[in-house]
């Protein structure tokens, strides 16, 4: 935008009253915009000395190592809490969420942008839409209960058949309220995120390049797979961690499922888990000063990860930019 | 472009989910007491907020205190007595429901905050905790604190354990794995109940009490609805609740529990014997409560709660004392306490219910 205004500054075509005019107009544009940017900046460093500033009074409280620990017990007297089992059940949810939505989803913007007719294209593009306005407490009752009870038999069946791989085996025989469900109903919530996103970098792949490799004989698949892929890679990219965004901060679904327990447990079919966000809905009412302030300090560490996250994708886009033909 | 697009959904998904909490926690409160035309009216409007475990009753009182001393609004938000305390000690609302008397860290500053007196525990609403199971065919269950202990610690893991069967003679137990499920919040309810547990089980309950859950294994349900959900979807499980939500409920029963006086079925009678033979520890006007978890007594339920409201006896501003007042005066009327026991509650009666009286007449 500073370009273009730039280039009018110097236009000799611009008569002069006119030139002052969008001199004025332009100055007011540019303050807003970059006023709005620095304010983007400012509320981010407000938020992120809000967080640490609130959190100070429990990591001195705290008797133990706020990173290892793996109880929660902050208004006790020492107090004894970490986050260590909170970062873990955030971290494998999310991942579960990611290993199911990220496929389907690309499935269905190829599907939807590539294969299907247009009619069936558009009301399946409206009805994905639509998932992402779903509410999360809905989803966290319907995985409550219409889901949990229905994936006991897939649990089962991982846990016989796959029971070899550690993350798959139960050795409790209780398959409910599992890291495993909350994965899956992650997975669903983030999905429509997953595929609107690649499904707008999908229609903007240039046409010339999908008629081409058309036009040369490749086939569909090759086609998806040598012009649509490369190009739009950093755009799938991003969609994966706008998803990954939501699967980590997602609250009252997964505060719903989860067992809430305070324990690091690989095997993921097996009841327990928690999650930063979780953990914070279910303790903050009842929470005292130092318990406030743990759960801030938490949400401190869930912070500084999703920052590492965003940057961590526009590194990868930024990085693959140069080859890719977008942006 | 894309971006502005996953942002504006995500944004009604939110606007969405807060309009439906909004709804959520609206309802509530149920048949409603009817103020007996003796309420001695105070006007204005005080804000208060605490203990989720007394809204329903509060609900209740409200709407009949205000809809005998029509003008006056009192408006208690039930965001959970650790809030609630912090609210009143900041000087926010006028009174505060807690599930738990003043600890003495947070006396001083309650005491503080009522400039000319102090603040005073005055309990208010009694609750039973039932333990709710979830047996095809089992009527009447009997528990006593070593066994319960030993179910919620995942010492006991079997339905037809030698120690269960020992205690109810004559009914068949299943051969099945016990699914034990536990508050995943932090909750008044866990509290009292592991302090009963504590009291009572000795060796076999090792955890420490707390308003977090902290034996080890079982699994977490967010409040007491979800927890009896779970119970109630789940053949062979157990869990603990507040007694009003397994009273109507299908297929789950409540256990009778044995102190060692012999079984006591929890009902709200039971458990208000309890509480009215609990002990004052406060001086004064200040009616904290210890309870006699260990009692053997044959009509008195083990498992209780008690609720408190904490006010200033004295120094709270004018306007507010009147009405903080009049309002508990109403509470703890005979009209107040009636109503309780409907809504799965537990009334104060006895020489305890006077010692209220006293208390609340002497706020100024």
């Amino acid at each position: 935008m500073s370009n273009t205004a730039t280039e009018n500054e110097h236009d000799p075509l611009i008569p002069h009253g006119h030139q002052q005019t969008g001199r004025v107009g332009d100055r007011i544009f540019r303050g807003f915009a970059s006023g709005a940017g620095i304010f983007v900046l400012v509320i981010m460093g407000a938020i992120g000395a809000f967080l640490i500033w609130k959190s100070i009074p429990s990591l001195q409280a705290d008797s133990t190592n706020f990173f290892t620990t793996t109880e929660w017990f902050p208004d006790d007297n020492p107090a004894v809490f970490g986050i260590a089992a909170l970062l873990f059940g955030t971290v494998i949810s999310a991942t579960i969420a990611m290993v199911l939505a990220v496929p389907v989803g690309i499935g269905i913007a190829l599907f939807i942008a590539f294969y299907a007719p247009r009619p069936v294209a558009s009301t399946l593009a409206f009805i994905t839409d639509l998932l992402a306005a779903v509410p999360s407490i809905i989803f966290g009752l319907w995985g409550l209960a219409v889901l949990m009870p229905n994936m006991q038999g897939t649990a089962q069946w991982l846990n016989d058949y796959l029971g070899w791989i550690p993350i798959f085996d139960n050795t409790l025989g209780i398959y409910s309220k599992s890291l495993f469900i909350a994965g899956v109903v992650l997975a669903i919530m983030v999905l429509p995120t997953v595929s609107a996103v690649t499904r707008e970098v999908f229609i903007q792949v240039p046409s010339e390049h999908v008629e081409g490799a058309l036009a040369l004989g490749a086939t569909r698949w090759e086609m998806v797979r040598m012009a649509v892929f490369p190009f739009s890679l950093p755009g799938m990219i991003s969609a994966a961690m706008l998803g990954l965004g939501r699967a980590l901060g997602e609250t009252i679904a997964v505060a719903l499922i989860l067992s809430a327990a305070f324990t690091i447990n690989w095997h993921i079919t097996e009841p327990g888990g928690n999650s930063f966000a979780a953990n914070i809905a279910l303790k903050w009412n009842e929470a005292g000063p130092i318990g406030l302030s743990a759960l801030i300090a938490s949400g401190l560490v869930l912070f500084l990860i999703t920052l590492v996250v965003n940057m961590l994708a526009r590194w990868i886009v930024s990085r693959r930019k140069d080859f890719s033909g977008a942006n | 472009m894309t971006i502005s697009r996953t942002a504006r959904f995500t944004f009604i998904a939110a606007a969405g989910a807060l309009a439906l909490a909004a709804c959520g926690s609206s309802s509530g409160g149920g048949s409603s007491t009817s103020a007996s035309a003796s309420v001695n009216c105070a006007t204005g409007s005080i804000k208060a907020s605490g203990s989720s475990a007394q809204k329903n009753a509060m609900t209740d009182w409200i709407n009949a205190y205000q809809q005998a001393c029509s003008g006056t609004t009192i408006n208690y938000q039930a965001n959970g007595s650790g809030a609630g305390v912090q609210d009143f000690t900041n000087a926010q609302t006028a009174f505060a429901g807690s599930d738990s008397a003043l600890k003495d860290t947070e006396q001083p500053l309650a005491d503080k905050r009522c400039a000319s007196g102090p603040a005073i525990n005055i309990p208010m609403v009694g609750g039973a905790i039932a333990v709710a199971y979830n047996l095809t065919g089992v009527d009447k269950l009997i528990l006593n604190p070593a066994v319960t202990a030993g179910i919620f610690s995942n010492a006991i893991t079997k339905w037809n354990d030698p120690k269960i069967a020992a205690l109810n003679p004559g009914v068949t137990l299943p051969d099945a794995t016990i699914a034990q499920f536990h508050r995943s919040d932090a909750s008044g309810t866990t509290a009292n109940f592991t302090a009963w547990l504590k009291d009572t089980a000795g060796a076999d309950w090792t955890s420490d009490t707390g308003k977090e859950w902290k034996a080890p294994g079982g699994q977490g349900s967010k409040g007491s609805d979800q927890v009896l959900a779970s119970v109630k979807s789940t053949p062979n499980s157990i869990g603990y609740v507040e007694l009003s939500f397994v009273q109507g409920a299908q297929g789950v029963g409540a256990a009778w529990l044995d102190n060692g006086g012999g079984a006591v079925e929890p009902t709200s009678a039971n458990a208000a014997a309890t509480i009215a033979a609990a002990t004052v520890t406060g001086t004064g006007n200040n009616l904290s409560l210890t309870i006699d978890r260990t009692t053997k007594a044959p009509n008195n339920y083990p498992a209780v709660l008690v609720t408190y409201e904490i006010t200033c006896e004295k120094g709270l501003a004018a306007d507010q004392s009147a009405l903080v007042k009049s309002f508990l005066t109403y509470t703890a009327s005979d009209a107040g306490q009636g109503g309780l026991a409907d809504n799965g509650y537990v009334p104060i009666t006895g020489d305890l219910l006077t010692k209220v009286r006293t208390a609340v007449s002497a706020i100024s």
